[in-house]
């Protein structure tokens, strides 16, 4: 298989994995990668605002891009370590397990604009039964977070390759 | 999050409040203030806000969206309409999956007021108030500016 293939069997797969959920689609969350690191964007849409007169958008849904983009960042991992290790039924989406948030603590840094807004996830330590991460949201300037998240997340038992 | 609500006529005041919030409006959320000076919030079951297909749950994000939003209003209650808040943070504690097919509710209260900050806490259930689907404890920052002139 050529690089390009495995490239879009790879793009495919991610489009699977984070398309397939109602709720991304509703807030208009979609992702693109830079090899194993996702970034989150959620387009903007006037039903996100919370509070019209400033306008804003509503801190529940800042949150709700923070908890999707730490969740989909480690499904991703486990995908990207199951198709590195030649598993097929990674790339069909097979076997998925998803990690359960147990807490999620949301700092409010800066009043989200009526525009996109980007979303990054670090992986601090992804244990046998719990992963800690941190999130961070942006609009147009990366060095200004408007919201950053650090949760636990419990992993699925999924079976390993 | 920030509230608008007048309280001699709390249910129509929170209702026009309502309809200007796009977010809320988008996910049919109610908001009913009790007599305790707590706020009741909910949002019906809605195919849009499942987060997994294969299960038919309501997305974390939507539970996170009603704990916000019934804290913000409950600080905003208790301060009588005379200033809105913004959430400085939340944590939310999630201890199960809500049931498919029944509206989650969130009963939220503003449990503190110091001069700049409001401290709220709110559980988020579907069914069964003593079996939560989710705690949420935030601290939010009074703004000096109040919606009346």
């Amino acid at each position: 298989m050529t690089g390009d293939e495995e490239k879009a069997r790879r793009d495919a797969a991610l489009e699977r994995l984070t398309l397939t959920s109602p709720y991304h689609r509703f807030i208009g969350v979609s992702f693109t990668r830079m090899g194993d690191e996702l970034t989150a964007r959620m387009a903007y849409s006037g039903h996100l605002i919370g509070n019209p007169t400033i306008p804003a958008l509503h801190g529940g849904v800042t949150g709700a891009l923070l908890e999707i983009t730490a969740l989909m960042q480690l499904a991703w991992d486990d995908l990207w370590r199951r198709m590195e290790a030649g598993d097929a039924e990674a790339y069909e989406g097979k076997s998925v397990g998803m990690p359960k948030t147990i807490d999620l603590t949301i700092d409010y840094l800066r009043s989200g604009r009526p525009r996109d807004c980007w979303a990054r996830a670090t992986v601090q330590k992804a244990g046998r039964r719990v992963a800690n991460v941190r999130v961070e949201a942006w609009q147009e300037t990366r060095s200004r977070p408007i919201a950053a998240a650090h949760g636990h997340f419990l992993m699925p038992d999924a079976p390993r390759p | 999050m920030a509230s608008e609500i007048e309280p001699e006529k709390p249910g129509r005041r929170l209702e026009q409040a309502l309809a200007a919030f796009p977010h809320a409006q988008a996910i049919g959320m109610t908001l009913e203030p009790q007599p305790d000076g707590r706020l009741l919030v909910g949002a019906p079951y809605d195919e849009r806000l499942i987060g997994d297909p294969a299960t038919g749950v309501i997305h974390g994000g939507v539970v996170t969206t009603l704990l916000d939003t019934g804290c913000g209003v409950a600080a905003g209650l208790k301060l009588k309409g005379k200033a809105w808040v913004a959430t400085l943070d939340l944590r939310i504690d999630y201890m199960r999956p809500s049931k498919p097919g029944h509206a989650i509710k969130a009963r939220c209260e503003c449990y503190r007021l110091t001069r700049s900050v409001a401290f709220c806490r709110g559980v988020a259930f579907d069914d069964d108030e003593a079996d939560p689907v989710a705690t949420a404890a935030g601290a939010f920052m009074i703004t000096n500016t109040g919606w009346k002139e």
